[in-house]
């Protein structure tokens, strides 16, 4: 990956001598039929957090399943540490992939889940009770290790998924929306897991649509959209990008007009615009926090009657937009 | 959660412990350790699941009718006659046992074995372990083939030993203990456990191919009912024409059947087990391109 995170759309050469050491997406396109899964993906990922970032169906579960085997690309050629992901005895002992699919054998409790499949792979019985339970202990389940799946809220399931992907300690940690389902506390822990892990040396590759938690957990990101890498780089550099993307607030209240000129006297708003009806204002700032601040301020000192405050854009796909678009006027 | 030390050591002896794993040799040994587990694993779906209902209903099924006649029995004069019993058998293992609940519980059962996983949306679990897939096919082939091949048997023998001993309990003993009946009920048992084999090929390979496999696991089942009909040619292309070959009391097909030898034991047993081994063959080798995109299942 290049350490600089501008945004621009690759095809980057993969030729690297040292692919033994990273998962390497070596123009892989994807096509289920005649629809588009991913197209001419060259990646390179190395050891840390790197997160696939995207709005539905830009493509970041065809990676990950490209990645561990459960698609075969369509062209292109995919390898992980050295490995192609069709030498299933190999590959699967240093892959582990939480898939986003919630779904478990029947009747199964946490801790039967974890040794069946670990009993596939070939340990013995007391390798798996070990293993199960050093996987249980790492994403705090193991006073309910021995529950039924079933009874299990989204975030436990979850956890238990989890579990089972690290189980057999593996050097490939690939996850799809692991963070889905998750309480605020529960997420906070289980990013301090990925950090953990991944100052071990280990490779995590994580979906997320949530840029925020991408913010904070990642080292390096892959933007996707419609199938296409659109950027890659250091999570710094692309979080610029997304700061200087300016976001639209709609404020209903009694003055706009009073509101507006005030909040035209700071720098970081670049346009404000009395709505048609005039009980409204529409603003565009580079700093949101800044502006949140600002706004309560000037409601106080006018004495604003002020009905609602709602971002209008500030969701991925805004973000994206801004993204693809900046990247087409670069080029 | 654990310590941020003790998570990276024990990291760090995981990632050693991936590393010695990925160095270790592929052995038969390691293959028939993941066939049992895949088989246990199975078994435990194929016995204890809500899937397994239905199986159990259709196995017990000749066993609750018999009791049922043996307790009521109808005024007719073949139930009245202990040596028309062996044709009474034949018939109801014939028409019934064999050809529709051996039939149908291999179908539920082997269409299952992957059709039901991609329903489940649970057969990634495998595909991301580090097994052969072929290993997975015939762990999850060798279970299907448990679960049948006991409950059929049960089938079998409860239903032959209930209709004799329940209508003739003297003749009965000497028939079983002195006469040809162990000998029949074992070849009884033998038709049932080919026909648990040869019928969970068939329907493994429908399951593994097929989105909807329903169809032409009815297809199947035509062919093998207008089996008698066919052909002495094309009447080989079909297990039923086998299993036939190997009842120790024939059917009596009907007056529009087309008559042909059985074929020899020593013939149709190979041909079965050989057929079962280029299913099994085919199979893995359509595992291993197999994708799984649960969407649209």
């Amino acid at each position: 990956m290049t350490a600089q995170a501008t945004i621009e759309t690759r095809p980057s050469t993969v030729d690297s001598p040292n692919s033994d050491t990273l998962i390497v997406f070596d123009d892989v396109s994807k096509f289920y039929g005649e629809v588009l899964g991913v197209n001419r993906v060259n990646l390179q990922i190395s050891s840390g957090i790197t997160s696939l970032v995207g709005p539905n169906g830009s493509g970041k579960t065809t990676l990950m399943n490209l990645m561990t085997g459960l698609l075969r690309p369509s062209s292109g050629e995919v390898s992980v540490l050295g490995l192609s992901p069709s030498d299933t005895e190999q590959i699967f002992r240093k892959i582990g992939y939480c898939s986003q699919f919630d779904s478990f054998p029947r009747g199964a409790t946490a801790r039967e889940f974890i040794e069946f499949y670990l009993l596939v792979h070939g340990y013995s019985r007391q390798e798996t009770a070990a293993m199960a339970q050093e996987a249980l202990e790492r994403v705090s389940m193991v006073d309910a290790a021995d529950r039924k799946i079933s009874g299990f809220s989204k975030g436990m399931r979850q956890r238990v998924r989890l579990a089972q992907s690290i189980a057999h300690g593996p050097s490939v940690l690939v996850l799809d929306e692991p963070l889905n389902g998750l309480d605020p506390m529960a997420r906070a822990e289980i990013i301090r897991l990925f950090r953990q892990l991944a100052d071990a040396g280990m490779y995590l590759i994580i979906s997320s649509h949530i840029l925020h938690e991408v913010d904070m957990m990642s080292d390096t990101v892959v933007l996707l959209h419609n199938g296409y890498v659109v950027a890659e780089g250091e999570v710094h550099g692309v979080r610029d990008e997304i700061d200087e993307h300016p976001i639209q607030i709609l404020i209903t209240c009694d003055r706009p007009q009073v509101l507006a000129s005030r909040l035209f006297e700071h720098e970081h708003t670049i346009e404000a615009r009395v709505h048609d009806d005039r009980k409204g204002l529409f603003v565009k700032t580079r700093r949101p926090d800044d502006f949140y601040l600002l706004l309560n301020k000037v409601i106080t000192e006018q004495g604003l009657q002020v009905e609602s405050v709602s971002p209008v854009d500030d969701d991925l796909n805004a973000v994206y937009q801004y993204l693809i678009t900046s990247d087409r006027m670069q080029n | 959660m654990s310590s941020t030390a003790e998570i990276t050591e024990a990291t760090e002896a995981n990632v050693d412990q991936s590393k010695a794993a990925s160095v270790r040799p592929t052995s038969w040994a390691l293959w028939v350790r993941q066939t049992l587990a895949i088989v246990r694993l199975e078994i435990r779906k194929n016995f204890l699941s809500r899937r397994a209902l239905l199986l159990y209903l259709i196995a017990g099924l000749p066993i609750v009718l018999l009791s049922m006649l043996a307790i009521f029995p109808p005024p007719t004069d073949e139930l009245a006659n202990f040596n028309e019993l062996s044709q009474v058998y034949a018939a109801v293992y014939g028409g019934l046992i064999l050809r529709t609940l051996i039939f149908f519980g291999c179908a539920w059962v082997f269409m299952n074995l992957f059709r039901g996983e991609v329903v489940d949306r649970s057969l990634h679990y495998y595909f991301l372990a580090p097994v052969r897939r072929e290993v997975l096919v015939v762990g999850k082939y060798l279970s299907g083939l448990l679960a049948t091949i006991v409950l059929f048997s049960i089938t079998t023998v409860g239903s032959m030993l209930i209709l004799y001993f329940w209508l003739f309990p003297a003749e009965s003993q000497s028939f079983f203990f002195g006469g040809v009946g162990t000998g029949r009920l074992l070849s009884y048992l033998g038709v049932t456990i080919l026909a648990c084999i040869g019928y969970g090929a068939v329907f493994l390979i429908i399951g593994l191919f097929f989105r909807n496999p329903i169809v032409p696991g009815l297809v199947v089942y035509g062919w093998e009912w207008i089996n008698f009909l066919l052909p002495p040619l094309l009447k080989k292309v079909s297990v039923i024409h086998y299993l036939q070959s190997l009842v120790p009391v024939p059917m009596s097909e009907g007056p529009f059947a087309v008559l042909v030898e059985p074929t020899p034991a020593y013939i149709a047993v190979p041909s079965l087990l050989f057929f079962t081994a280029v299913v099994l063959v085919l199979a893995g080798l359509h595992i291993r391109r197999m994708e799984i995109s649960y969407a649209g299942e």
